[in-house]
């Protein structure tokens, strides 16, 4: 294909891409260095028959104009990046000086909303990525052996935790879960504690919106291993049972390792889609207990006054992060095309 | 399993069936117990006394005279006006899918067929661009919208789920079209084709099941897209999902819970549907990049 009529033919979706993905990029970038401008304030001097006092107001005319002239405010390079609500560079050393231990530095930092939300997302996305794969391939396995009827009926109820929104899906594991729903009160009866809600302790607020990471993920893992299960070679398995070895063994052995690419391309997706949970914290109103990188972003901008600066500074921290997580997914891409040419 | 060595003990088999059996409750049934429950009163669906009330409906009868009762839904679609943000959801659905597919169609087309280092590049950009979390654009649309009096309306909303999609839609169609022999639309160009009329008459007839799975995908996005529609759409343009999370501020004050459930349970029908009669396209296009990657 000629240069020219790829360019024609890539043209309008490179546009949309150039325009609403690159552009808005580029703007947040530069957002995140520009704080709002402070309100001008003029002294007047105001004198009366007892003498003359001065007066500080806002002069309104002036932070107007000043406003209207540079919309995005004043350069203030990488403040907002260190400030409190980011990674709060003084508070963070102040902690590592003044704290006793270890842990009492670490207490410390889950004070900052930056290292709080942090904390959760990584915890978050370390712990759901293992168990989901391994939930879903053991799915894969039973599945795998049902007949072909069941099969379908199967396939179909597993996709909805993952088909359905995660707003809704969240929701309705929040109202089973809430102490008047049907598994607040299981849990109430097993732990013969009437009082016991999962809402109002952290630990068990991370747990739940974990179980409910798995529960929507669990499905896409499944499905991949079990369609790289209808391509296991047959003469394997056959030939690890002569040489005696056992149902577990030939999992290990023959079936894990044909199934290993399929697991780091599910992992590598997983890691990189539960870095930007955002929706279950949400749906579960566990904002008080567990807050994310995504969820500081939408609580900046959805705020009375939208703090667009630092919303942009959390943005430019995210993209970063989630840019780390796909490397090595870019340098496996890389090394797929370098073998093709 | 075909062979008789390889059939497992009955007490494995008897395992992995209680398996399969206990996973399909775990993902079956909060969606059977909502739906049930949504015909029900608070009270009930909420039981502090006694949780067989909900699959009973106690007070239900003792309200409505008969343990089913649509009056969650009554409150959310006519009191709500639900249906406003049902239409809204069509709305939005169907531009995204049509116009996403039919720029992707082009562009995924092209990268399939031209073998410079650019394409290249241009797909690596669009990995990126694909796990960029959609709330970190957010930020940046915001000021731009407000200053060109674009906040609000379906059709910005519509451009950027759009172009939030397309890295998705030309990785998808890219290793679809490739899987196309080239030698269909070469043959053309030497019977005198131009690039476009091979595309357009060889190309497109024998494109639709591609086109489709990923279509499916592209109707997913765009309808279960939460943080794009909350930020950018005015409280009377709403889609379902952000209307559902605002009926959470509202409602729950109110105690009108069931509203936002039944609103929940009309949420998610559509999409019982749609993998009802789609499963299969969906299985496919879920795998597609991983069997291959």
């Amino acid at each position: 294909m000629k240069h020219r009529t790829f360019f024609w033919f890539f043209l309008p979706t490179g546009l949309a891409m150039l325009l609403f993905i690159a552009a808005p990029i580029v703007s947040v970038v530069m957002q995140s260095m520009f704080a709002p401008h402070e309100a001008v304030f003029a002294v007047v001097e105001s004198c009366g028959p007892f003498g003359c006092t001065e007066e500080t107001t806002i002069d309104q005319e002036a932070t107007r104009a000043i406003r209207e002239a540079q919309p995005i405010g004043r350069f203030v390079g990488l403040d907002i990046y260190l400030d409190r609500g980011h990674l709060a560079v003084a508070e963070v050393g102040e902690a590592w000086r003044n704290a006793e231990s270890i842990g009492a530095f670490f207490s410390r930092l889950g004070n900052l909303p930056f290292y709080r939300a942090m904390g959760f997302t990584l915890t978050y996305t370390f712990t759901v990525t293992p168990l989901l794969i391994v939930l879903g391939l053991m799915i894969a396995l039973a599945v795998n052996t049902l007949t072909a009827k069941l099969k379908g009926l199967v396939i179909f109820f597993s996709l909805l935790p993952m088909i359905v929104t995660p707003l809704v899906g969240s929701l309705i594991l929040f109202w089973m879960v809430d102490s008047r729903g049907i598994i607040g009160t299981f849990v109430q009866w097993l732990a013969s504690d009437p009082d016991l809600s999962l809402k109002a302790s952290t630990g068990l607020t991370w747990i739940m919106l974990i179980v409910y990471g798995v529960w929507h993920s669990a499905p896409f893992a499944f499905v991949v291993f079990y369609a790289g299960l209808q391509t296991l070679p047959q003469d394997q398995l056959e030939a690890a049972q002569i040489d005696g070895a056992s149902r577990w063994q030939q999992v290990k052995y023959v079936i894990v390792p044909h199934l290993m690419p399929l697991v780091t391309f599910v992992a590598l997706i997983q890691l990189m889609d539960n870095f930007r949970v955002f929706e279950p914290i949400v749906g579960f109103n566990a904002a008080s207990h567990a807050t994310s990188l995504s969820w500081i972003i939408f609580n900046d901008l959805s705020g009375e006054t939208q703090q667009l600066s630092a919303a942009a500074a959390t943005s430019v921290i995210t993209i970063v992060g989630v840019t780390i997580l796909l490397l090595p997914v870019l340098v496996r891409t890389w090394r797929d095309f370098r073998s093709k040419t | 399993m075909a062979s008789k060595a390889q059939r497992a003990p009955a007490g494995l088999r008897l395992a992995t069936q209680g398996f399969v059996v206990v996973w399909l409750i775990l993902a079956a049934f909060p969606f059977l117990w909502t739906l049930w429950g949504s015909f029900k009163v608070e009270l009930d669906f909420f039981s502090i006394a006694d949780w067989t009330n909900a699959l009973t409906g106690a007070n239900t009868e003792r309200t409505y005279g008969s343990p089913f009762t649509g009056a969650g839904y009554e409150g959310a679609w006519v009191q709500e006006e639900f249906w406003r943000a049902v239409i809204n959801t069509f709305i939005v659905c169907f531009f995204v899918v049509s116009i996403s597919l039919t720029i992707g169609t082009l562009g995924g087309y092209a990268l399939s067929r031209s073998g410079f280092r650019y394409t290249f590049w241009l797909l690596i950009i669009a990995l990126i661009f694909r796990a960029m979390p959609p709330i970190t654009l957010v930020s940046g649309y915001l000021l731009p919208f407000f200053e060109w009096n674009l906040w609000g309306i379906l059709p910005t909303t519509i451009i950027v789920l759009v172009a939030i999609n397309q890295p998705f839609t030309l990785w998808m169609l890219h290793s679809f079209f490739q899987n196309i022999p080239k030698e269909l639309d070469e043959s053309a160009k030497v019977d005198g084709c131009t690039q476009f009329q091979a595309f357009r008459h060889v190309i497109v007839p024998v494109m639709w099941p591609g086109v489709i799975t990923t279509g499916l995908f592209s109707f997913l996005l765009a309808y279960n897209d939460f943080a794009v529609t909350t930020m950018l759409l005015s409280e009377s343009n709403r889609t379902m999902i952000p209307e559902i999370a605002a009926f959470l501020g509202t409602t729950q004050t109110e105690g009108n819970v069931m509203f936002a459930v039944a609103a929940v349970v009309s949420a998610t029908a559509p999409l019982f549907i749609l993998v009802m009669f789609f499963q299969r396209q969906i299985v496919s296009g879920l795998t597609a990049g991983a069997v291959k990657g």
